[in-house]
């Protein structure tokens, strides 16, 4: 790897050295290095691009990273990757792309992740996308996330998207049995010309389970979102949805919140809110010595959090 | 020194000009414990804004230590040594308790040195230390979080707005407390516009302003006996009992 592959490889995986556990690191659509363990192994698919990540029921406190760098200009490609949780398992998986242009192609990545969670399973699973690079041609991510959760299965999800993507459409499902808990937390900045739709669909299908999808974002300059969150309730469970988003400058913000309810005690709830940054909390870190500029910077580092 | 000359601000209400401070002369002295008092919509929170600069001066100057201030931000003026506790708290999705007490202190303190200032305004600092500066938290607790910003700051001049505003009565007798420990340990000058009569019974000088006016300014033992029992005190109780109050 090179140097700039090494600094986008910290950048989405806050990684300055080789990890502990099973990786793997897909470089320029090619395979740089990989590691597996007795508990978890990573096979190459062979019918089309992407891995399988398989993880032994019982497999406690381990991690799995998988990054993904791309700096070549005008490369595209779309990566299948799936997760076999296995039952009882309790992992931490880490995976994100960087996207470096310097040239006046496009390149992209759409990441389709599937994940097959075990009974009673455990995930935590952190996601970030970046992009930089002076050139002209755009850097576009297009991920899509599939979430299978078996009963009592717990999973948690950090994705966050703060700088240089220019275009992004994330597409997020789950579907939980009865007792499963899914939980996500998106961030989203998006500044200049860039554009970003996010849309989640969680069906709640058993009894007991539960799900909290949790959005925060800013849009400033130009740029344009657009927020989709709908939550099927077809049992006894709970679901909350939440987006919150700063609008700034001549940005354009859309959430659109969709709430299915097919059972009667299902208990779901959305809320939904966009504003510039308040006056008073400006005024209020300005009272402590802060310029209105810095004051700006802390609200929306806080909010993105 | 804190010196207001001839301050006037002034609003447009129904197309009307008002002058809610209505050229207002007031001289701080140093290192006192200052209470202002008065009935409502007399002005009292009018000039702590208008001292911090959260309201614009329509004419007249305000002095900090000989030095005009009337036109400078609410940033210059806070990195001159002046600090203000809001009466109405506000929120902050994501900035935590010990993130605002950092911005206050205008370094990265310790856990331990920002639970200090938690415990000095009653807070049990384990607890609030990383919980975010958002709705989850009661008004008593903004509040005092809130007066531990002031007290992060350590400056000079500390202007508190109705501390006891919007406070239960059981937060408030732990108020009273807070300030009778600030009251102690206090360095610089304390300016808290209150109502109350265990904050006023603290105070070195008693300032009432009525009509965007001062109306009296005094030593506490002068002030206080006047204020009670005055027509003036039994309107104030009575708005009180009424509740709503800016």
């Amino acid at each position: 790897m090179d140097e700039i592959q090494k600094k986008m490889i910290a950048e989405v995986a806050d990684l300055h050295e080789v990890p502990v556990g099973a990786y793997n690191f897909r470089v320029n659509s090619e395979l740089d290095s990989r590691n597996t363990t007795a508990n978890i192994d990573i096979i190459t698919k062979t019918d089309k691009p992407g891995i399988d990540i398989k993880i032994k029921p019982g497999t406690k406190n381990e991690s799995v990273h998988i990054p993904v760098v791309i700096s070549q200009s005008g490369l595209k490609e779309t990566v299948y990757n799936d997760f076999y949780v296995g039952e009882d398992a309790d992992v931490f998986i880490v995976a994100g792309c960087g996207i470096h242009n310097c040239g006046d192609q496009d390149s992209q990545h759409d990441g389709v992740h599937r994940f097959f969670v075990g009974k009673n399973a455990r995930v935590k699973y952190v996601e970030k996308h970046y992009g930089e690079g002076d050139g002209n041609g755009k850097r576009i991510l297009n991920p899509v996330t599939e979430v299978y959760q078996e009963e009592g299965s717990y999973v948690e999800m950090e994705m966050s998207q703060i700088k240089g993507v220019d275009s992004t459409i994330r597409t997020t499902k789950a579907e939980l049995k009865d007792g499963a808990v899914f939980k996500v937390h998106e961030s989203l900045m998006t500044h200049g010309k860039q554009k970003a739709d996010s849309y989640y669909t969680v069906e709640l299908k058993g009894n007991g389970s539960n799900t909290d999808v949790v959005s925060r974002s800013v849009a400033k300059d130009d740029s344009e979102q657009t927020f989709e969150v709908a939550i099927v309730g077809d049992a006894e469970c709970h679901g909350h949805a939440e987006c919150d988003a700063i609008i700034m400058g001549n940005a354009h913000v859309v959430a659109v919140p969709k709430l299915d309810a097919k059972n009667v005690d299902a208990a779901l709830i959305h809320e939904a809110a966009i504003g510039k940054i308040a006056g008073d909390q400006l005024i209020k870190l300005m009272t402590l010595g802060l310029t209105e500029e810095e004051a700006e910077e802390q609200i929306i580092a806080g909010f993105l959090r | 020194m804190l010196e207001i000359k001839d301050a006037t601000y002034q609003v447009e209400d129904e197309g009307k000009i008002v002058n809610i401070i209505d050229h207002l002369n007031l001289t701080v002295p140093d290192g006192k414990f200052i209470v202002i008092t008065g009935p409502n919509g007399g002005g009292k929170s009018s000039l702590a804004k208008l001292i911090m600069g959260v309201n614009p001066i329509t004419s007249g100057q305000i002095l900090l230590d000989g030095e005009d201030i009337s036109k400078k931000s609410i940033t210059e003026r806070a990195k001159m040594g002046l600090s203000f506790a809001f009466q109405a708290p506000v929120h902050f999705k994501g900035i935590k308790v010990v993130d605002l007490l950092r911005l206050a202190a205008g370094e990265k303190i310790s856990v331990a040195t920002a639970c200090e200032y938690l415990s000095k305004v009653g807070l049990c600092a384990k607890d609030y230390v990383n919980r975010e500066v958002n709705a989850s938290l009661s008004g008593g607790e903004l509040k005092r979080i809130e007066i531990a910003t002031v007290l992060a700051r350590k400056t000079k001049y500390s202007i508190f707005d109705e501390p006891e505003a919007g406070i239960d009565l059981w937060s408030f007798q732990n108020l009273i407390r807070v300030f009778e420990n600030i009251r102690e340990s206090m360095h610089g000058t304390i300016l808290v516009i209150s109502h109350q009569e265990r904050i006023l019974s603290i105070a070195d000088e008693i300032v009432v302003i009525e009509d965007g006016k001062v109306k009296k300014q005094g030593p506490k033992d002068q002030i206080l006996p006047e204020l009670l029992g005055t027509p003036s005190a039994a309107k104030m109780a009575c708005q009180k009992l009424e509740g709503g109050d800016q």
